[in-house]
């Protein structure tokens, strides 16, 4: 029963949980015996307190036998990137500036799944501070594709991406800033959904880019996605950046789409991200799997057409302008005077000295390179050529989202990475490589909009990523389409997608 | 402790003119903070008033206190300024330990309000202060140093920070530099911080409490020759926390560049520090190496858009400002230019009109408040506002007099009762026994005393000499202990000695 509990998505586990055919303690236990047989390899834990997620489980064990009321989730285990602020766990964004750190609080994503009844496994490894795409920018080590052991899971949320495919979570929370969620998801074989920003809350979510951050469901399917979306979506008055919207059905949509039936759906392929001329650096499998992916759709029923949106070719200039100047900012709270790392304070040196040392040692290489990139763009005589000019880009990607919809396209497809999973090491030097994975979601990053990474086949037996983006607050398209996708998928396929690494081990 | 060589400020002005600006903190009285909910009480234990958000924890996020943001649009509305339809919060970037976020955040290029005016009134000539812009920050929290002989970081042996301050809103408003004043500019200066400190308290915004920080200046001042185009470089005085300390840092920056020029030195562009006991400035950070703050619009905030009916309804609802109200009550007190300049340099126009408002004659509050009260005052060196009676109970004093309960020398007596906590005026006229003695048995039995007591004088008197009386009235009022009225006891006399 052990290693078929932690096979299992999270719609049939809480069919198992509530049908009694197993406890909250069973499958939390299984996670965990999980974690120890395999986490030594694949590291994608920081953090597993398994006395307290036991106790939580053990907890809603007793409440389910007492009748008592039970939150949406309860019982189910889930991980949670990082980056996300847990009251009393520590909590480090992959940096060794936060190490021992402990907060006093909950971010309100953590505190929403707390509500739901979830048993929280542990923290996953990231990029440090969600700067990467392979997750090998982490203070502790990289993590590992559950694929193959010598490649990359993606990145920031590379840990996420990893315990989910390697059947050490059911589902993991992951964040987003330029495609975190959705290119770690594609090249892990995973549905990774980035929501509408605003539409899910940022606070305690340890800031990289504050426009761009977005936290969202890594999860084994479309409509596993849709249900933690709902969970932890919603307006929330400590983020002020929050949208004041209900949220929209997403669990209804993705069983609507699963339906197989996407008549009258309109389907843009963008011709900037991987069409015509603009297929260098997008490795050939990639392509070919995407094309399948768009052949199904239009299959299902849908209308598919080439869209062209010429300002996503500035997308990643603008994004890298952006994000750093940022984050420059947003880092500047790690001083060492209140928490955290305090490095060279022996009554010898000077304040400025200890805050400088204290950098100098707490954050990691591309962590400085992004200030330093940012503190540059932000700079005065700096600021209209460099942060000025890449909101204006962000603005004309804007507006080719908006043509594009205003023309009848319902979504917009892409492949979300360029390529599979890259071996550990091959980009480490060369960050300009590295910043390529994400040419494909930054565009919708840039423009508030949300999209979702389906798995859409393999290429070279490694997993490849089909992007579907919406309109804002338009997330349930993303599930619809998404999963029709995977229900065709899996229909061609005669199982599940994560089913062919399950065969594997 | 300074060695600035100074010259005279009469020479100063005879050839040198001066420009001078002012920045000006005000700390809201919001009862939270900026960003967060936490108290803004003053002077709790260090850092028991905040929490995750004005600690800048990791993935704490701010949300803007409507409040505030009311607050200062209705300064702006007070001070003739134009409110933004649309603007936002910028970050200042730098590092400091009083400054959490390793950004401030305020407003950059989009201020709430901007080109306003505010007119001040000295020696009877009224000055324009020209507004550039007022705008919505926080403040910082406080570095105390430990350790060294000053408080100040030099010779501290560590140093504490008390957050309890960061994040409290705070309004700078920001003038544009008044020129052509010349001599005037000490005074201009705190004329305007004085105003300005009226409109804060007339709009009920701030305690505007200047010992506590509510109000803090930082003060501009250059230097030109006379009849010059251009205008000199200029130093900022930072911090200058009380009305006197601005026209004195105006005029010792004045005294002090004037000398440095006269010897054909450069003014440094810097900031100074004032120094309270010496009324001196000193240097402080160069301006030419400043940091380069790295503004940009803060994400984490929307804009705001106040809403044009919104802010028309601010207007409407806008309290009578302290110069309109002054010209009323001049108007209907009937006072001269100076009568009412006395009032309003004794801090006593607000006591005096609330004196009013609860009853008493004009005349007779002003008489109260600007005479015995600022001598009780002053004798006990606090502020006319901080005495122990109130505007009612000064009021009800002058009704007691008024109506003959008691008289002027009896009501001081009531008002030493009143301050020393016995109750309102009638009560102490009741439990001190202070009522003036009517014609009656007791005060004949006095008069009669007196008359027995002093047969040469009742001579004297029927001989013709009726100013002898007086000693008779004074030894009625000694029997008394003052509690007669004396034109009452007078009459009495005259009656009992002439036979009417």
């Amino acid at each position: 029963m052990s290693a078929e509990l932690t096979r299992l998505d999270v719609t049939a586990l809480q069919a198992a949980l509530a049908g009694g055919e197993t406890s909250a303690v069973e499958v939390t236990r299984a996670h965990l015996d999980a974690i120890e047989a395999t986490d030594g390899a694949l590291n994608s834990y920081l953090h597993v307190d398994g006395e307290t997620a036991l106790a939580t489980a053990a907890e809603v064990d007793r409440r389910r036998a007492a009748g008592e009321e039970l939150g949406r989730l309860a019982g189910v285990p889930v991980a949670l990137k990082d980056v996300v602020v847990t009251d009393g766990v520590p909590t480090t964004s992959g940096s060794r500036i936060l190490e021992g750190w402990r907060p006093p609080y909950d971010a309100t994503v953590a505190a929403r799944l707390k509500a739901a009844g979830t048993v929280l496994l542990g923290k996953t490894n990231m990029d440090e501070f969600a700067m990467g795409s392979s997750t090998e920018n982490s203070a502790y080590g990289p993590t590992r594709n559950p694929w193959d052991h010598d490649r990359i899971p993606g990145g920031s949320s590379g840990g996420s991406s990893a315990a989910v495919a390697g059947f050490l979570a059911p589902w993991a929370i992951g964040t987003d800033t330029g495609g975190s969620i959705r290119q770690p998801a594609a090249v892990t074989g995973l549905v990774g959904h980035k929501p509408t920003y605003g539409s899910v809350s940022r606070y305690g979510l340890i800031a990289f880019s504050s426009s761009l951050d977005q936290a969202g469901p890594m999860a084994r399917t479309v409509a596993d996605a849709a249900l933690m979306h709902e969970v932890i979506g919603g307006h929330d008055p400590r983020d002020s950046t929050s949208i004041d919207a209900p949220a929209a059905p997403y669990v209804a949509a993705a069983q609507q789409g699963a339906q197989g039936d996407l008549t009258g759906t309109v389907v843009g392929v963008v011709r900037e991200l991987g069409g015509e001329g603009h297929a260098g650096g997008y490795e050939p499998g990639v392509l070919e799997a995407f094309r399948t992916g768009v052949d199904q759709l239009r299959a299902l029923g849908a209308e598919v057409r080439e869209v062209s949106c010429p300002s996503f070719d500035l997308a990643l200039a603008a994004y890298y302008l952006i994000a750093p100047s940022e984050a420059s900012s947003n880092l500047s709270r790690f001083d060492g005077v209140r928490y955290g790392l305090r490095v060279g304070d022996d009554g010898s040196r000077d304040l400025d000295e200890v805050m400088a040392l204290t950098r100098e040692q707490g954050f990691g290489p591309e962590v400085k390179r992004r200030i330093i990139l940012g503190t540059y763009a932000l700079s005065a005589g700096y600021y209209e050529a460099y942060y000025g000019q890449a909101q204006k880009v962000r603005t004309l990607i804007g507006r080719d989202f908006l043509t594009a919809f205003g023309d009848g396209v319902d979504v917009l497809v892409s492949p979300t990475s360029p390529s599979v999973a890259f071996p550990i090491g091959q980009r480490v030097d060369d960050p300009l490589a590295m910043y390529a994975a994400d040419l494909c979601t930054l565009p919708a990053s840039l423009a508030g909009l949300p999209a979702i990474s389906v798995p859409c086949g393999l290429s070279e037996g490694l997993p490849v990523g089909l992007q579907v983006m919406a309109p804002a607050l338009a997330d349930d398209r993303c599930y619809r389409v998404g999963a029709a996708l995977e229900a065709a998928q899996d229909a061609a396929r005669g199982g599940t997608f994560l089913g062919q690494l399950a065969a594997r081990a | 402790m300074s060695t600035d060589r100074l010259l005279e400020f009469d020479d100063v002005v005879s050839r040198y003119e001066p420009v001078f600006g002012l920045e000006t903190h005000v700390e809201l009285g919001t009862a939270s903070k900026m960003f967060c909910g936490c108290a803004t009480t003053f002077g709790a234990e260090p850092n028991t008033q905040t929490c995750p958000v004005c600690l800048a924890l990791p993935g704490a996020l701010p949300v803007a206190n409507a409040a505030a943001i009311e607050a200062t649009i209705r300064i702006g509305l007070a001070l003739g300024c134009r409110i933004a339809t649309w603007c936002r919060f910028a970050r200042k970037n730098y590092f400091y330990p009083d400054i959490p976020k390793g950004f401030q955040t305020s407003q950059y290029d989009e201020p709430l309000c901007t080109a306003g005016h505010l007119d001040v009134e000295v020696d009877g000539e009224t000055y324009r202060v020209e507004i550039e812009r007022v705008h919505l920050e926080e403040d910082t929290g406080k570095n105390l140093h430990v350790g060294g002989a000053t408080g100040r970081i030099h010779g501290a042996d560590h140093s504490l920070v008390d957050f309890n301050r960061a994040g409290i809103p705070l309004v700078e408003i920001v003038t544009r530099p008044v020129a052509g004043v010349g001599a005037k500019a000490p005074e201009v200066a705190r004329a305007y911080v004085a105003e300005l400190r009226e409109i804060l308290l007339a709009l009920g915004v701030s305690e505007v409490r200047m010992e506590r920080g509510n109000l803090r200046c930082d003060v501009n001042t250059s230097l030109a020759p006379t009849g010059s185009l251009e205008w000199g470089t200029r130093t900022e005085t930072k911090n200058v926390n009380s009305l006197r300390s601005v026209e004195r840092s105006v005029r010792y920056e004045m005294r002090r560049q004037a000398a440095l020029l006269d010897d054909g030195e450069r003014i440094l562009q810097e900031t100074r520090h004032f120094h309270e006991d010496t009324g001196s400035t000193s240097a402080g950070r160069s301006k030419e190496e400043a940091t380069d703050y790295r503004y940009f619009p803060e994400p984490d905030l929307v804009p705001m858009a106040p809403d044009t009916d919104w802010v028309e309804q601010l207007r409407a609802d806008l309290p009578e400002l302290p110069a309109a109200r002054r010209a009323r009550l001049r108007e209907e007190w009937g006072l001269s230019d100076t009568e009412m300049a006395w009032l309003v340099n004794a801090g006593a126009l607000g006591l005096v009109s609330d004196t009013v408002a609860a009853g008493a004659d004009p005349a007779d509050a002003r008489k109260w408040w600007l005479g015995e009260l600022s001598r009780r005052a002053k004798d006990a060196g606090v502020e006319l506002g901080d005495l122990a009676v109130t505007p009612a109970q000064v009021a009800e004093l002058t009704q007691l007099v008024a109506e003959g309960t008691v008289n002027d020398q009896l009501a001081r007596q009531v008002l030493d009762g009143v301050l020393a906590g016995e109750g309102s005026p009638r009560q102490v006229v009741d439990s001190r026994g202070l009522a003036v003695m009517g014609d009656s048995d007791e005060l004949g039995a006095a008069v009669d005393a007196a008359i027995a007591g002093a047969p040469d004088v009742v001579e004297k008197v029927r001989g013709g000499k009726t100013a002898a009386l007086g000693a008779l009235v004074g030894a009625v009022m000694k029997e008394t202990r003052g509690k007669a009225d004396a034109a009452t006891v007078r009459r009495m006399l005259e009656e009992r000695v002439l036979g009417g």
